[in-house]
């Protein structure tokens, strides 16, 4: 339904220009929850503004690539037509509700513009629509709560309201950019637990950008790693968490707690810095920080290659060398855990 | 928020007093004498001592400021020296023109700063940009005294679309008065359209990168309505504050402009005053500016509650 191909989004700034998104490629279907995680400047953030054109642009701008939604390439079409998209086929939220709306209008008066932006009903009618969606997202009292201002809600809830103005226009996508980030994590369980009852309802499919793993296990069918605006990995839960042949994607797995571990194994950190969007590492993007790194790293950029049904990784290393290294750098572990 | 109310309105009591202190200490303390201004130049030494007891100019300073101050709490201005009627009335009858400028300039400068604004930024990426802030800095800048002949000399003379001076009361027909404020009110309105556009061009800048903007993007909605309602209603909460203390501004800058359009007003009311020496007049004319200035702050206050919901005055 929704295709991008070969997307790169390129931003000029003073320094010189940012490959912010550097050729990526993915599709998605129908229903289905793609997650895409990476650290802070990895580009997933762009790549999400970049599928509803919300970049402002300049400075960013597109020297290549697609965005084929049923088939149109959203960069070629009209302003007029892909304000038809937005909103009304695919729908964004946010990373902070805090700050996502405008404090001076509203509640309800934000939700009933959303609703009439698309459809042409009456005033009550689309009031009568945005208490249905208020009460899908489930705020308690949505009738009172109509006329309150953002300022008189919490975050949560705010979330909420957030993910009813994106509902407004029934999309078949919604991109959530970090929604949960902002929230503590009791109240992140209930909005992740929204989205996938929205989604069982209305069919959505949904690209949730996050850099929690946690996340990611909890509602993910399928997983792009970014690193450095390119996808890195692709594959389905259980290729990325327990097949994974890609350095990043371990190094990043490895930086987290794990419930099943003995207290022995440490944490390891991902070392460095994520590499410059501006002035990249030759060979590799990812050859300086990684701890598998040989010769041929500084020379080769590895592209996708698969590693199977569905599961592709860029990396050098076959499944072997990797599995290999791995087992290594655990035994070096211990023994620096145990010295 | 009634009590808020009442407690600015309260505050304003010590502000007048220490406006009124600076007042009276400066017209005091000016060189001349009334007394030998309306006697004229060969008056006799007693006729001067005399008027000069009769209007209570020989008793100490301080004591002719009790006076004062008693008096003006009590609702009474006093009389001017020169004609001998009560303050207030003089200052009631000159209003009228003032205020008739004042709110002719006011239009102008919204009518024409805030669609300015909106434009500007709407093509914020092209080069109307620096040539926007280039022309706000040039109105904001210009000398009113010099602009105001321009015009004259320009629309007044040269081509005689509008009268180079006089002011007409509405009541004598609403065109007329219209016609005869042009002019000094435009002169007015350039330096605050200068400020105003330019505020409210960076409130909205500020705001189209805000996250509510991109929301309501996102929603599908036009990037005019986008500006037009949710950037620009952000805008207009700082951009207030400038405005209150524009009008509050308009009232010093009729000073000039009335003297120049010959307009009865209360600044030319003032310059008169001043070089009669009529001491109860000036002072009553700026106790009068003072208060305007401050209820109007007050008033600016007030509308912030209304422009932003977030602001509770408990």
């Amino acid at each position: 339904m929704l295709e991008i191909k070969n997307l790169k989004t390129y931003i000029d700034t003073e320094n010189g220009t940012v490959k912010a998104v550097d050729d990526v490629s993915f599709q998605i279907k129908a229903g289905e929850t793609i997650c895409i995680v990476g650290e802070s400047g990895s580009g997933k953030s762009v790549l999400a503004h970049s599928i509803m054109q919300l970049n402002p642009s300049p400075p960013a701008f597109h020297p290549e690539g697609e965005i084929l939604f049923e088939g149109k390439n959203l960069l070629d079409v009209s302003e007029k037509e892909l304000r038809r998209v937005r909103g009304n086929e695919i729908s964004m939220i946010f990373q902070d509700p805090m700050s996502s709306l405008n404090p001076v209008f509203r509640v309800g008066d934000q939700l009933i513009e959303a609703i009439r932006s698309h459809e042409k009903v009456s005033k009550k009618a689309a009031k009568k629509r945005a208490l249905e969606l208020l009460t899908d997202v489930g705020i308690p009292d949505p009738e009172r709560r109509l006329h309150d201002y953002p300022h008189q809600f919490s975050g949560g809830m705010r979330q909420r309201v957030l993910i009813a103005i994106a509902l407004a226009g029934r999309p078949k996508v919604l991109i959530a950019d970090e929604p949960t980030t902002a929230l503590d994590v009791t109240i992140q369980a209930q909005i992740l637990e929204l989205m996938r009852s929205i989604q069982k309802k209305y069919g959505t499919a949904i690209i949730l950008i996050t850099h929690d793993l946690g996340v990611v296990a909890q509602i993910a069918d399928r997983v792009l790693v970014m690193y450095s605006g390119r996808i890195v990995e692709k594959g389905s839960v259980s290729d990325i968490f327990y097949r994974s042949t890609m350095p990043y994607t371990w190094s990043l797995l490895r930086s987290l707690p794990r419930i099943d571990s003995d207290a022995s194994n440490r944490l390891i950190p991902i070392q460095g810095q994520p590499s410059n969007l501006i002035d990249r590492p030759k060979g590799c993007h990812f050859q300086p920080r990684c701890p598998f790194a040989t010769k041929a790293c500084l020379e080769i950029d590895p592209s996708l290659t698969e590693r199977g049904e569905g599961h592709w990784a860029a990396c050098i290393l076959s499944e072997e060398e990797f599995f290999n290294k791995k087992q290594e750098f655990e035994v070096n572990a211990q023994k620096g855990a145990v010295k | 928020m009634l009590q808020y109310t009442i407690r600015r309105l309260l505050s304003i009591i010590p502000v007048m007093l220490v406006v009124s202190i600076i007042v009276f200490m400066i017209v005091h303390l000016t060189p001349g004498n009334p007394a030998y201004l309306i006697l004229g130049e060969d008056s006799s030494a007693e006729a001067v001592q005399q008027l000069e007891e009769q209007l209570g100019l020989d008793q100490p300073i301080v004591v002719q400021f009790f006076d004062w101050v008693t008096n003006v709490f009590k609702g009474d201005l006093g009389e001017s020296v020169y004609s001998s009627e009560p303050v207030l009335s003089i200052i009631l009858d000159r209003i009228g023109p003032t205020f008739s400028v004042m709110l002719i300039s006011m239009i102008f400068t919204l009518v024409i700063a805030i669609p300015i604004a909106i434009f500007v930024v709407w093509k914020r990426q092209t080069v109307l940009d620096p040539l926007f802030i280039s022309a706000s800095l040039l109105g904001a800048s210009i000398p009113e005294f010099w602009f105001a002949m321009l015009l004259v000399l320009g629309l007044g003379v040269s081509i005689p679309i509008f009268p180079v001076a006089g002011y007409i009361p509405i009541a004598e027909g609403f065109l007329l008065w219209l016609h005869h404020l042009i002019l000094p009110a435009f002169v007015l309105a350039t330096v605050e359209i200068g400020l105003i556009s330019r505020m409210l061009r960076d409130g909205m800048l500020e705001a189209v990168n805000q996250d509510y903007t991109k929301t309501a993007r996102a929603k599908g909605i036009k990037e005019s309505v986008v500006l037009m309602k949710h950037v620009f209603a952000n805008a207009l909460i700082p951009t207030t504050t400038v405005i209150g203390v524009t009008i509050a501004g308009l009232l010093g800058g009729t000073v000039i402009i009335e003297t120049i359009f010959t307009i009865p007003g209360i600044g030319q009311l003032l310059i008169d005053s001043i070089h009669r020496r009529d001491y109860p007049v000036i002072q009553g004319v700026v106790l009068f500016i003072a208060v305007i200035y401050v209820v109007i702050n007050l008033l600016v206050d007030l509308l912030y509650g209304l422009l932003d919901p977030r602001i509770r005055y408990d």
